[in-house]
């Protein structure tokens, strides 16, 4: 357990050698933005929504799954990577067909809101209009495949808090997708606890709750908390 | 001082924004001395006016007279505003794109044949009914567009702050949650 120095955004801060750079900003107030971030479960640095600057590193840096250094000088915003923030919600927007005015999540959606907040009023790039199924095999949830943006937040959860394992990525690029057990109708996994943390943990509508409809469904995070504390601390407390 | 020239048109959408406009409420009666209704549903004009300061588009471009309207309002207006889900980004009318981005007959053949009860058949009746275009498109596909104004529809709160912008001169920017589409 060393302690490091470094600054974020001007300000000295001090971190747990361990600690990313997204954890050491959000202790000091700095909000980072972020997708595939899940508190609680492992990161993977997918959505890179979180990128910053650190001097003497030509390249932008995931802040959720880089470490804190000595002497590391972390920019946190600037035009460049508003630019690259935007793009990169662009790309997801264009990416699948997501109709916010017609989605169970519309207003309770990480997607939608950080588009606004980050300033996104309409999409540069042409959309793509893919088709994708919509999976209503399960007796409980759903999975519209239109609204997913990959961050795998419902495959970490079904793996490593659950410990299902029903949830997977299969193929690459734009054709990647959320599968259920050997891609199949996620009714008929073997796997599936019906446990809804998949659910509880997707930033958009992909996974939902069956019976609502549009801007319906709100999700109740704090279950996650509670399991993660009970993980951690071996305690059942809310 | 001369009063603003301003349009508003609909092009695929379902009116939902113009209802959203006559929101407004009292605002509209300020707004009745300050600007001056050019062409609009809610006028009767017929033909698209020559000089327009601003005009407001609500709608995806869906058809022939979508696309068509919307280069003779690029001609004629200074400033551009997509005025909606649907001018901004395609929204509901652009799900039909799914099915393909060459999907007109698709969808005709869907509506007007396979899902007829009685005599079957596309409508085809040049000059009356216009073309279905092969894809659905956010109007800044089309023409160049200077701002964007989302929701679905936008409230009229945020209608009005970008026109009271637009008004006192200012270069309209809406921020933060005045951004939220849906």
């Amino acid at each position: 357990m060393a302690a490091r120095t470094f600054t974020i955004d001007g300000k000295h801060v001090s971190a747990d050698e361990s600690a990313t750079i997204l954890e050491a900003a959000s202790e000091v107030g700095i909000t980072i933005p972020t997708l595939c971030h899940l508190d609680g479960v492992y990161d993977v640095g997918a959505c890179r929504l979180c990128l910053v600057e650190v001097t003497g590193v030509p390249k932008l840096l995931p802040a959720c799954t880089t470490r804190v250094a000595e002497g590391m000088d972390i920019n946190t915003d600037s035009e460049r990577l508003r630019k690259y923030r935007r793009m990169t919600l662009e790309l997801l927007f264009a990416e699948r067909n997501h109709v916010c005015a017609v989605c169970v999540a519309n207003s309770h959606c990480e997607l939608q809101t950080l588009a606004y907040t980050l300033g996104m009023d309409h999409v540069r790039y042409e959309y793509t209009f893919p088709r994708w199924p919509v999976d209503n095999t399960h007796s409980l949830f759903g999975m519209d495949h239109n609204r997913c943006i990959m961050c795998t937040r419902c495959v970490r959860v079904c793996w490593h808090i659950e410990g299902a394992g029903t949830k997977n990525v299969s193929g690459r690029g734009a054709r990647s997708q959320v599968i259920s057990d050997l891609n199949q109708p996620w009714g008929t996994s073997e796997t599936c606890t019906r446990c809804g943390k998949c659910v509880m943990s997707c930033p958009t509508g992909a996974l939902f709750a069956k019976g609502v409809t549009v801007s319906e469904m709100e999700r109740d995070r704090t279950k996650l908390e509670f399991i993660v504390t009970a993980r951690e601390k071996k305690q059942w407390i809310a | 001082m001369d009063r603003l020239k301003v349009a508003t048109v609909w092009l695929g959408g379902c009116s939902g924004c113009h209802m959203s406009f006559l929101d407004l409420d009292e605002f509209l009666i300020d707004l009745a001395d300050r600007i001056e209704l050019v062409y609009s549903p809610v006028v009767d004009v017929k033909a698209y006016p020559a000089e327009v300061d601003v005009c407001l588009i609500e709608g995806a471009v869906c058809n022939a007279d979508n696309l068509e309207i919307l280069h003779t309002i690029r001609k004629h207006t200074r400033v551009l505003v997509a005025f909606g889900d649907c001018a901004v980004t395609g929204n509901v009318p652009a799900i039909r794109n799914q099915l393909g981005l060459r999907n007109d007959e698709n969808v005709l053949q869907r509506a007007y044949v396979e899902g007829a009860q009685t005599n079957p058949g596309v409508p085809r009746e040049p000059g009356i009914v216009p073309a279905l275009l092969p894809r659905v498109m956010p109007i800044h596909e089309a023409v160049h567009v200077e701002h964007f104004l989302p929701g679905c529809p936008p409230p009229a709160d945020r209608i009005k702050a970008l026109l009271t912008q637009v008004l006192s001169g200012t270069e309209p920017r809406l921020e933060g949650a005045q951004l939220k589409f849906g």
